[in-house]
């Protein structure tokens, strides 16, 4: 199917991880997402901006079902297909699970759960049923050391995880996330909560992390768009206005509302 | 600008206002006192009474005829197996009623249909509930005027406390854990277990000493369903005597407890049976109080690692 984004092909050498076609989503009787279509690069960034209540958090929540959990919410037309497998990820018959077990997150506010770093890094890795205590130990190593935290809690691992600082707790929660070997990891505006010294470091990793993982992330800063990622989305009262490589989004949008808005004349 | 005539009628407008500051803390330190006053002037008459009359045999010793030889032995002992039958089934079911109303159960009419049912539920005078155990586990079931029946209609009586109880603590974790464990993966029941239950592990164990507080001093529901006023044996201890009792006879045994022990006491003319009842109401506050500071060190220490 073609992709109606003003983007005739990817970049040489990308390849598809998963198309969003077509999706309609509705809060209730709202309308939050008209027809949303943009392709996602695999080990790429792209990124999600428009201004608040675009719609740019509901269609990452859309990736890894996380609108399953609340009553009243409908992917109503349109799917995410997921390559290689062609999976359509909304379709009722696909486990919500599976998919997050697939695709992992990192939210807005670092959010650790109430147990040591270790326990939080392994809790992925639980639940899918790793009980091997040497090769959970592993895993939790390599995703600490993934997400830029072993040196700093290598000796200290049984404790708690809420007792890091901020930007420790968020590289703890991306450890989280990449402890399990995902195919996709969100962000949802993960350095909001964030001094800019935690950011930097944050978009550090989200840069390195892409070698391995495709990146989706929402971000209401525009120059965190610019300097991290590959491809860029602009969202609109539930609509994508436009999708392009990062560079000709920021530099020449074709769209007169895209520029309207990443030059600050509006949003 | 400023001028110091205006100033002036500033600040006899602030002394104007805060008048109004002292006269409400007046009131509010009053209406305090007469809760706190009225508590401490009963609880003392009831201690001056009856601590002098608190010796071992008093409660190594079955009720008498005579009060200098009588004991809340069989009183104890009831209360202490009666809050123990009722904890084992008030608990279980309550803890999952919670989790399943907030976790599992589809939001729609049905579901508010039993919630508002619960609040109100906790609302019923326990008279009510005694008449309804009279009929459904005395007489139905056949349990009897036993132990257990004494158990299960407390159990029914603290079971909306729990239920809320465990609801509020369920909804006092934050969304962001909640969306945290789903989004690693996690099934409803693994986010329950891992997460949900271990961290309002110290409000629902409030709530239910709560509950259980309430449950020790109950008398009418107990009375109803035909507790002994009169009793010197205690129940079978499992595998003793001759013949040998079974593991859970003693639930199938006649009681009494602590509050019937006291009601029963102050109804007699003599005045010593009187300091009878105020030494046995000591005892059933204490039992209360203990509960309550139990209550407090153990959520303190099972919210000591918890921080979100």
């Amino acid at each position: 199917m073609q992709i109606q984004t003003g983007l005739e092909a990817g970049v040489e050498g990308t390849v598809l991880k998963a198309e969003v076609r077509d999706l309609d989503f509705h809060y209730g009787a709202f309308h939050a997402l008209k027809r949303v279509s943009m392709p996602i690069y695999d080990r790429r960034v792209t990124a999600l901006i428009g201004p608040s209540g675009c719609g740019k958090s509901t269609l990452l929540r859309c990736f890894n079902r996380m609108h399953d959990l609340y009553p009243g919410n409908r992917y109503s037309g349109g799917g995410i297909v997921f390559h290689p497998d062609n999976t359509n990820l909304l379709a009722p018959e696909v486990d919500p699970i599976e998919v997050r077990m697939r695709i992992s997150m990192v939210f807005q506010k670092p959010n650790p759960f109430p147990k040591s770093i270790y326990e939080n890094v392994a809790y992925s890795l639980r639940v899918r049923g790793m009980r091997n205590k040497n090769e959970l130990d592993d895993r939790v190593e390599s995703a600490l050391k993934g997400a830029a935290l072993w040196n700093e809690v290598s000796d200290r691992l049984k404790e708690l995880g809420a007792n890091l600082s901020g930007g420790q707790q968020q590289r703890l929660c991306i450890a989280r996330a990449l402890a399990s070997d995902p195919e996709i990891i969100l962000f949802d505006e993960p350095t909001s909560a964030l001094d800019p010294i935690a950011t930097a470091s944050i978009e550090e990793l989200v840069t390195e992390l892409k070698e391995k993982v495709t990146i989706l992330i929402v971000t209401h800063n525009m120059q965190q768009a610019a300097r991290i990622s590959d491809y860029t989305a602009y969202m609109y009262l539930g609509e994508m206005v436009e999708f392009g490589v990062t560079d000709q989004i920021f530099i020449k949008p074709t769209k007169k509302a895209t520029e309207d808005y990443i030059t600050g004349r509006f949003g | 600008m400023l001028k110091a005539a205006d100033l002036g009628a500033i600040r006899a407008i602030i002394t104007r206002a805060k008048r109004w500051d002292l006269f409400f803390a007046v009131l509010g330190l009053l209406s305090l006192m007469v809760g706190v006053l009225t508590f401490t002037v009963l609880f003392l008459d009831m201690a001056i009474q009856g601590v002098p009359r608190l010796s071992l045999d008093f409660f190594t010793n079955f009720p008498s005829r005579r009060a200098e030889n009588a004991g809340i032995l069989s009183a104890w002992v009831g209360t202490i197996l009666v809050m123990l039958v009722t904890a084992l089934a008030a608990v279980p079911l309550g803890v999952a009623a919670g989790v399943y109303l907030e976790e599992y159960a589809p939001k729609n009419w049905i579901t508010d249909i039993i919630e508002i049912n619960i609040s109100n539920l906790a609302g019923i005078p326990s008279i009510v509930y005694g008449l309804l155990a009279l009929g459904l586990f005395v007489y139905y079931f056949g349990f009897g005027q036993s132990i257990l029946s004494a158990g299960l209609t407390l159990a029914l009586l603290i079971l909306p406390v729990i239920i809320v109880a465990t609801r509020e603590s369920i909804r006092a974790i934050p969304q962001s854990i909640h969306e945290g464990s789903y989004a690693c993966g996690a099934t409803t029941w693994q986010t329950v277990s891992d997460h949900i239950l271990p961290y309002s592990s110290a409000g629902i164990l409030t709530g239910v000493i709560i509950g259980m507080a309430r449950a020790i001093g109950e008398t009418a529901p107990i009375i109803t369903i035909g507790a002994l006023t009169f009793i010197a044996f205690l129940p079978p201890m499992p595998f003793a005597g001759d013949p040998a009792a079974g593991m859970f006879e003693w639930i199938f045994a006649p009681f009494t407890v602590m509050p019937i022990q006291m009601f029963n006491w102050t109804s007699r003319p003599e005045a010593a049976f009187t300091v009878n009842a105020a030494a046995a109401g000591f005892v059933l506050v204490f039992m209360t109080l203990a509960m309550n500071g139990l209550a407090i060190y153990l959520r303190y220490h099972l919210r000591k690692n918890i921080k979100w």
